[in-house]
């Protein structure tokens, strides 16, 4: 394949060092296969479990999209994926096998090798992870030059495409102007043609749109859309905001306090969810695409502390249904297990009652928006 | 250009159901530069001409994009900044250019939300000293004394009372939104302007605010001007939307129209920007179907330099000769609904 042309150096050195873990091979085909997936980080207030066992595979060409609040662990396991805990504190346990290579116990050098190369992240805030004090172009040429045994001319040609690619209006002149320059959407831009100049086989975008205007997050959303289609990489697309994710993801990965709560298809997930705090987060948001109900409902109490993660259930504070499992809930950890073909959730409650329960929820929901908008029409 | 709707000031409305009338509004600000020689080199033409007025109880969402003026329009109204033209009138009074001094007694009235909830309170003040901040610097002497008032405004917003004595870094976001919510409320203000109040929150705690808001507004009939980004947080919370482009008011409508029937290209745009929490289709080869949107290009202008006339028109797919010479003005198409547009949509042909 095109994607691996200029690896034959790290390909023969691979083979001349045997790798640590050839005690379990990667139990699927597909290009990412997270399993067990443990992140932790000691500090002086205890041991902060920021991901706790995840585990998820993802498929070329396809976008897995992983949604949860603000510590829920997505940022952490996104890093955890780019080898980005390397040189901290962290404690990384579990198994992480790109391409049936194992990322976790693998060197420090191979996965620097493999990072902006094969894996490559789109950050949140543009304007903090672009250096100002060099070029757009020359930011963009750099992973380019490393990766590949090409000449600074030809590394910044190929900047000027990966601009145009990414819908940069003069790209020749645009590529020597510096970060401030640029508007926010533009810098978002140059931040996708930065990750995708080596044509990576997995791109992580953590909040890609979540600094951006609703306008320019319809265009990036478009763009990262086309551009995968045209590089046929395998996306991760981290986000709080459901809008987003139904948009791009094919599966989706619903996390909360550092585990999971919810895997399957988008369809699993915005159809027929089975987790109470996927029903919690649906009920929650405002809709626009429903007539107007007059309350939210929200979840109540807020995330939990992840160095004090409540025994069972990490949900069960805040979950309304916590009382109809015979106290499980309480202090049993709900293992993840299917409730339909390839849709996983991390319950006690059982599946009959969770259709039920959601069926009710959804119910009720639209006739409240519907008796709502009538009572306004009159 | 305005909309006739001025009283002069110190007449009292005759309809005393509207509680704030904005005219005319503008703020420009000089760009200088030199040191010894300081010079204008440009202006920043945040706010300019903006007229709306707000009824008592209800609620007007101001929208747009970053840069479009809505925090200096919010700003202005609270009159936390001074405006470069116009005529803001609270109450039968025209409060425009009142000084510090004549304002105090007004700022019990208008009262202000945050969007940041971690930098709009004081690290180093506890709960209680924020929250009581009000009343001493109204000097105000409450019934039951400072802490009891507090202790109830606290329970008000959903805060545990015995968290008086706590400091803001032992509170989540929501909590510390609420604190913010419940400092706005010490003084029973009539109007509140809340800039923001959600979008730095996390979904599930976001919705606890919105109905907070909500139950606050009709236990205590407050009149609220709430601004934000996201425009379905605005349909939930605002009895009348304001569209804003670039300093310009573009589109003034009750919620049910805007959203049914928004006319302004740009509203029209905006609305369709919004991504929907429902799976796109999956076409026949297992791929996602786009959705039908209108598709802006380009970034905001700099209001630096807006463009003329129009200023929409550079982005705008209906704009033609007469939008890049001559401004729309704002115009009632139907009843309530004010658009400026040349060229609106959703018009029965003229």
């Amino acid at each position: 394949m095109a994607l691996w042309r200029g690896r034959t150096k790290g390909a023969a050195r691979d083979a001349a060092a045997p790798t640590v873990t050839d005690e379990s091979a990667p139990a699927t085909s597909a290009m990412l296969d997270v399993q067990d997936l443990k992140i932790h980080f000691p500090t002086d207030d205890g041991l902060v479990k920021a991901v706790d066992g995840i585990s998820f595979t993802l498929d070329r060409g396809k976008t897995l999209g992983i949604v949860g609040e603000s510590g829920s662990g997505k940022s952490v396991t996104s890093l955890g994926i780019m080898g980005l805990h390397h040189g901290t504190n962290a404690q990384v346990s579990g198994k992480i096998w790109l391409d049936g290579e194992e990322l976790i116990a693998a060197s420090a050098a191979r996965v620097r090798e493999l990072r902006g190369d094969k894996v490559a992240m789109i950050f949140q805030d543009p304007l903090s992870s672009l250096h100002p004090y060099y070029t757009v172009g020359y930011q963009i040429a750099e992973a380019y030059l490393i990766h590949n045994k090409v000449g600074k001319k030809a590394a910044k040609q190929h900047a000027v495409d990966m601009l145009n690619r990414v819908g940069i209006p003069n790209p020749q002149t645009r590529v020597d102007d510096y970060p401030h320059q640029f508007s926010g959407g533009m810098r978002q831009r140059a931040m996708i043609a930065m990750s995708l100049s080596c044509n990576p086989e997995l791109l992580i975008a953590d909040e890609p749109t979540t600094a951006l205007d609703v306008t320019v997050q319809a265009q990036i959303l478009d763009l990262m859309a086309d551009l995968q289609q045209e590089f046929g990489s395998a996306v991760i697309i981290i986000t709080h905001d459901l809008g987003v994710v139904a948009e791009l993801a094919d599966d989706i990965l619903v996390m909360y306090a550092g585990r999971m709560a919810e895997y399957g298809t988008s369809e699993d997930i915005f159809d027929r969810p089975a987790h109470p705090y996927a029903w919690g987060l649906l009920g929650s948001m405002p809709r626009m695409d429903r007539a107007r109900s007059e309350r939210l409902i929200p979840i109540p109490g807020t995330p939990p502390s992840l160095i004090n993660v409540p025994s069972g259930c990490p949900f069960h504070p805040r979950c309304a249904y916590a009382a109809n499992t015979n106290g499980k809930s309480f202090n049993e950890v709900p293992p993840l297990r299917a409730v339909g073909p390839g849709h996983l959730a991390a319950c006690h409650l059982s599946t009959d009652e969770q259709r039920r329960i959601w069926g009710e929820l959804l119910a009720a929901q639209l006739s409240a928006a519907d008796s709502d908008q009538q009572r306004e029409d009159a | 250009m305005t909309t006739p709707v001025t009283e002069p000031a110190e007449v009292p409305a005759p309809a005393s159901d509207t509680l704030l009338t904005v005219s005319g509004l503008t703020k420009h600000f000089p760009v200088n530069r030199g040191i010894i020689f300081r010079r204008r080199v440009g202006l920043v033409r945040s706010v300019d001409d903006v007229s709306f007025d707000v009824a008592r109880g209800e609620t007007l969402g101001i929208v747009g994009e970053s840069g479009c003026g809505k925090t200096t329009t919010a700003r202005m109204l609270t009159r936390l900044i001074e405006p470069t033209a116009g005529q803001i009138i609270f109450d039968g009074r025209d409060i425009t250019h009142l000084r510090a001094g004549a304002m105090r007694p007004l700022r019990r009235e208008v009262q202000m939300i945050f969007q940041d909830p971690y930098s709009s309170l004081n690290p180093r003040h506890t709960v209680g000293s924020i929250v009581s901040a009000p009343f001493r610097l109204q000097k105000v002497k409450t019934e039951k004394g400072t802490k009891k008032s507090v202790q109830e405004l606290l329970e008000l917003v959903g805060l545990n009372p015995e968290h008086y004595n706590r400091y803001p870094h032992e509170f989540s976001g929501g909590q510390r939104q609420r604190i913010g919510i419940a400092r706005t409320l010490a003084l029973r203000p009539k109007l509140i302007v809340a800039d923001e109040p959600v979008s730095a929150l996390d979904v599930s705690i976001q919705a606890q605010v919105v109905n907070l808001l909500d139950d606050l507004q009709s236990e205590l009939g407050l009149t609220y001007v709430i601004i934000a980004h996201d425009l379905s947080v605005i349909r939930h919370v605002a009895n009348r939307v304001a569209v804003m482009y670039l300093g310009n008011l573009v589109e003034l409508a009750s919620r049910e129209d805007l959203y049914k029937r928004p006319r302004h290209p740009y509203t029209v745009a905006l609305l369709s920007a919004v991504p929907l929490p429902e799976p796109a289709k999956r076409t026949a080869e297992g791929g996602r179907e786009r959705r039908e949107r209108v598709r802006l290009v380009g970034d905001v202008p700099s209001p630096l330099n807006p463009p003329p006339a129009c200023r929409f028109h550079t982005r705008c797919w209906k704009a033609q000769e007469v939008c890049r010479t001559e401004p729309p003005p704002l115009r009632e198409l139907a009843p309530g609904h004010q658009v400026a547009c040349h060229f609106p949509e959703n018009t029965p042909a003229a």
